[in-house]
């Protein structure tokens, strides 16, 4: 391993891995609806198709299919443990730079929310390209396609979201995790000031509360085409969703 | 962890990935257990051409598992044969065959809960606590 490659390890260790470990049974509780595209990409497999949800986190994306049979990987343990509950999916801990499959093995990959915890760009190349190397190969005639992944990445330009990232903005960003110090129950009320679309638990810290900083980079419009071809992926299909770039795409045939 | 994912797992070092050596991942001082699921035909059909067989039968064997067939099951070994042939053309709910029970069972319901899984490549072991099979590499070994 490279010094570079070595520190942007160490980094993640830190303002990624740890955080996860920290917040996972509170950030699994926000984590619940699936993203349209991500659900519809799921269902678009056919019925025994088999692939791989790397980063999976709480595991989501693996209710969405019961038809299709997805190993899910996440680097956190405490994730995992949640994630393990939905049959007939299999689940374990891997680092998504290392991951425990065959390559050539799978008919779909997807990566969610993932690449973008990455510290570095060759590292985040190398995490495509990690993607891309357990999917199918194409075959050389061209008779059969190569498995397709669906990637997603949060964008700089989400100047409507309550970040209010645009760009020309700073892509390298800490984000606050506030884990919420378990208070009794009492009617909530409202605080003058507090927008409204605030996701409980996110941003706002109280006296007790305990902020986790997440590193993330935000990907600007075209980099995350510009990391799949670098990565020797073809994309099919690439578009904005709700404060994020995603892309479906396919191994080259080299 | 259910021996299916074994199926799809080999070792999470880079050079051992590309050697034959690497698959299956042996398993050792493993606790088993059974966690029962419901049987689903559909996904037993789908996910049969998938399967490693000669490598799921080893893995079987090392565990001490009942012998499954020498032969990899075809689609039509799965369904039991009709009581009643007249009742075949009314595409009514197919019966599993015995074939398909012990598939399930192996596939889908045996799982390892506590032991670990060998590289037969570079001998590295990955631990498998409360079902959970762990491929972090230690840092040497990135
Ligand atoms: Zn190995």
């Amino acid at each position: 391993m490279s010094d570079s490659n070595t520190q942007g390890a160490d980094y993640e260790a830190q303002h990624v891995h740890s955080v996860y470990e920290e917040i996972a049974s509170h950030f699994s509780s926000t984590r619940y609806k699936p993203w349209p595209i991500v659900e519809r990409f799921l269902k678009e497999q056919p019925d025994g198709a088999v692939g791989a949800d790397v980063g999976c986190g709480n595991g989501k994306y693996l209710a969405v299919n019961k038809k299709v049979f997805i190993v899910g990987s996440d680097r956190s343990t405490n994730l995992i443990k949640i994630a393990k509950q939905h049959a007939p999916h299999s689940t374990l801990v891997a680092d998504n730079l290392s991951l425990p499959h065959p390559p050539g093995t799978f008919d779909f990959a997807i990566s969610i929310a993932v690449i973008h915890h990455l510290s570095t760009p060759a590292r985040r190349i190398e995490a495509v390209k990690a993607v891309f190397d357990i999917l199918r190969r194409p075959s050389s005639s061209g008779s059969k396609d190569g498995g397709k992944a669906l990637i997603y990445v949060w964008a700089l330009e989400q100047k409507d979201s309550r970040r209010g990232w645009d760009e020309g903005h700073k892509q390298d960003v800490m984000v606050p995790w506030v884990l919420k110090q378990k208070k009794e129950k009492k009617p909530r009320k409202k605080q003058g000031g507090v927008s409204s679309d605030v996701e409980a638990g996110e941003d706002e810290e109280s006296k007790g509360d305990k902020t986790f900083l997440r590193y993330y980079h935000l990907y600007k419009k075209g980099e995350l085409e510009q990391d799949i071809q670098e990565a020797g992926g073809v994309v099919s299909e690439s578009g904005y969703e709700k404060d994020n770039w995603w892309a479906i795409a396919s191994p080259c045939n080299i | 962890m259910k021996l299916l994912t074994l199926n799809f797992l080999t070792c999470a070092v880079k050079t051992c990935k590309t050697q034959p050596s690497s698959f299956p991942l042996h398993p050792r001082d493993a606790e088993l257990e059974i966690i029962e699921a419901e049987l689903n035909l559909p996904f037993l059909r789908n996910i049969l051409p998938r399967l490693m067989w000669e490598d799921i039968c080893s893995v079987a064997r090392e565990l001490g598992l009942p012998a499954l067939p020498a032969i990899a099951p075809i689609p039509a070994d799965l369904l039991a044969a009709p009581l009643d042939p007249s009742t075949t053309t009314g595409g009514a709910e197919q019966e599993p065959s015995q074939t398909a029970r012990d598939l399930h069972r192996v596939l889908l319901e045996t799982c390892i809960q506590e032991g670990k899984l060998v590289c037969g490549c570079c001998g590295h072991e990955y631990a498998v606590k409360e079902g959970v099979a762990n491929f972090l590499l230690p840092g040497h070994l990135v």
